[in-house]
């Protein structure tokens, strides 16, 4: 099986262009070629009515790396994502999965994508089987593959017990959920999760973390979130964003390391210098 | 398609179509007074009534995708836009589709009640279950247009009911007498009602069969075109 079937394992010598990277790494091992990551983002530029939500917005993510993206609310980050899936076309600059551009080459790079939107959008009239036999079609996937994908997602997602519900009838962290396993499906080699573990009870959010951690060696991993206390347990780097751009690129410590160990201090002093730079 | 009959919306639709439309031929036309063994008076209703039913099915094609916030989700997998637009459409039409052939009781109804010319109709069967469909491209496409189903089917019924007037001889008189008979027969040749009306006579000309389709072509392409504007004009 070669990269970009749907529903086959990736392993690391079938991957184009896919560096081997330690998870957790000091951020000394980064991938420097932009040939040898996983996820590549490449000057990524949106603008809304004039307003610029996203300027230039760079960085790459390689396998084994699992990325915290970070920023205030309006910074730019589902923007961002909705790039880097294809959602929506970007102003100027590219995106690159397995070194599919998401621009040249759309549909060959977004089966190489898990995502999850913000809000984990659903269909309230589906049933949960049924919004996972829709995802199942949507990527391909066919006979004992499709079978054992959606055992797979509904084993590692702990949705057994609601796939004959309406979607309308879940709560909130079961729709997260739902929405996670949609992503999972097709076993893609880069995962673009916004807010995976909002509306998640402890338990469930413990689940989702390992379900992360467990997958992570294999995949490209670009997780949204507002919550600074999952970096350190998910997140081998975190990228901070600010007002469209990125302000800081680096390791949960040296992202600490700013402000006497603490990510909160460091994040609001970041974000506040770049809010008087500006103003 | 399984998303309208696992709601009551379908069985709605048709409960309310098929009262609708025996209201209108049965009682109103005055079927059993006519003492005719014909169903002109089931199939002249159809025009006006599409102009509201089918907009009812294809306000929410789109405008639902966009106000669940599932347009961001469908635009991010790896599936052909025209292939989703196509699908929602036909998925439409396959519900407009059963509504009509629910009717079909009526036809074995009026061969039963004397004798009937069944040539034609079977062919303002077919005529009409193209016209269905091109009502459901112009519901599709401005559905395409607002995230509110409400307002969707507003201008979906206005500018069906445009597009059947324009044909109706009240306005074509008019225009005739104030623009001309050239703009009169341009504007006609738009109507539904100028394709739709040789059927009932028993008269299957391509050209009708293809304004149809076309016309649902084009509403197929300029949905598309709308969705992929969105996708690089977000709002």
């Amino acid at each position: 099986m070669g990269p970009g079937r749907p529903g086959s394992r990736l392993k690391t010598g079938q991957i184009i262009g896919c560096a081997l990277v330690k998870a957790r790494d000091t951020g000394k091992n980064r991938p420097n070629s932009k040939v040898m990551a996983m996820l590549v983002v490449e000057k990524l530029t949106k603008s809304f009515s004039k307003k610029q939500a996203v300027a230039s917005v760079s960085f790459q993510i390689g396998k084994g790396e699992v990325i915290g993206f970070l920023g205030q609310n309006g910074a730019g980050k589902s923007t961002t994502l909705r790039m880097i899936c294809g959602a929506i076309e970007p102003d100027a600059g590219d995106a690159r999965i397995s070194g599919y551009s998401i621009l040249e080459h759309r549909r060959q790079a977004q089966r190489l994508i898990g995502y999850l939107p913000e809000g984990a959008p659903l269909y309230p009239d589906m049933r949960v089987a049924e919004f996972l036999d829709f995802m199942a079609d949507c990527h391909q996937l066919r006979g004992p593959a499709r079978r054992s994908a959606l055992e797979r997602v509904i084993n590692d997602t702990r949705l057994a017990s609601a796939l004959g519900q309406t979607i309308s009838t879940l709560s909130k962290g079961f729709k997260r959920r739902v929405g996670l396993a949609g992503a999972l499906l097709h076993d893609p080699p880069a995962l673009i999760l916004d807010e995976p573990l909002d509306g998640l009870d402890p338990i469930q959010r413990s689940a989702v973390k390992n379900l992360i951690s467990t997958m992570a060696p294999d995949k490209a991993v670009l997780i949204s979130t507002h919550n600074l206390d999952d970096i350190p347990a998910m997140c081998s780097r975190t990228v901070l964003i600010d007002h469209g751009r990125i302000i800081a690129d680096e390791t949960p410590e040296q992202f600490a390391a700013r402000s006497a160990g603490s990510l909160e201090t460091a994040f609001a002093a970041l974000v506040s210098e770049t809010a008087s730079a500006t103003y | 398609m399984s998303t309208y009959f696992a709601t009551p919306l379908a069985y709605i639709f048709l409960a309310i179509f098929l009262s609708s439309i025996g209201l209108f031929t049965w009682d109103i036309s005055g079927f059993f007074e006519a003492g005719k063994a014909d169903l002109d008076a089931f199939f002249s209703w159809h025009p006006w009534l599409y102009i509201f039913f089918m907009p009812a099915l294809a306000m929410r094609l789109w405008s639902d995708e966009k106000l669940l916030g599932t347009i961001e989700l469908l635009n991010s997998l790896p599936v052909s836009l025209s292939g989703l637009v196509t699908g929602k459409l036909l998925a439409a039409w396959t519900v407009a589709g059963a509504g009509l052939v629910m009717t079909l009781p009526w036809w074995i109804m009026v061969n039963y009640l004397g004798d009937t010319d069944n040539g034609v109709i079977a062919v303002s069967y077919l005529m009409s279950w193209l016209m269905a469909g091109a009502f459901l491209g112009i519901g599709s496409t401005v559905s395409a247009l607002t995230s509110s189903s409400a307002i969707a089917f507003v201008l979906s019924v206005g500018a069906s009911f445009l597009i059947t007037a324009a044909g109706w001889p009240i306005l074509s008189v008019n225009i005739d007498s104030v623009f001309g008979p050239a703009l009169s027969e341009i504007v006609s040749q738009f109507s539904f009602m100028t394709h739709f009306s040789p059927a009932q006579r028993g008269v299957v000309e391509l050209r009708n069969i293809i304004f149809f389709l076309s016309f649902i072509g084009l509403s197929i392409a300029a949905t598309r075109l709308l969705i992929e504007y969105r996708r690089r004009v977000p709002k």
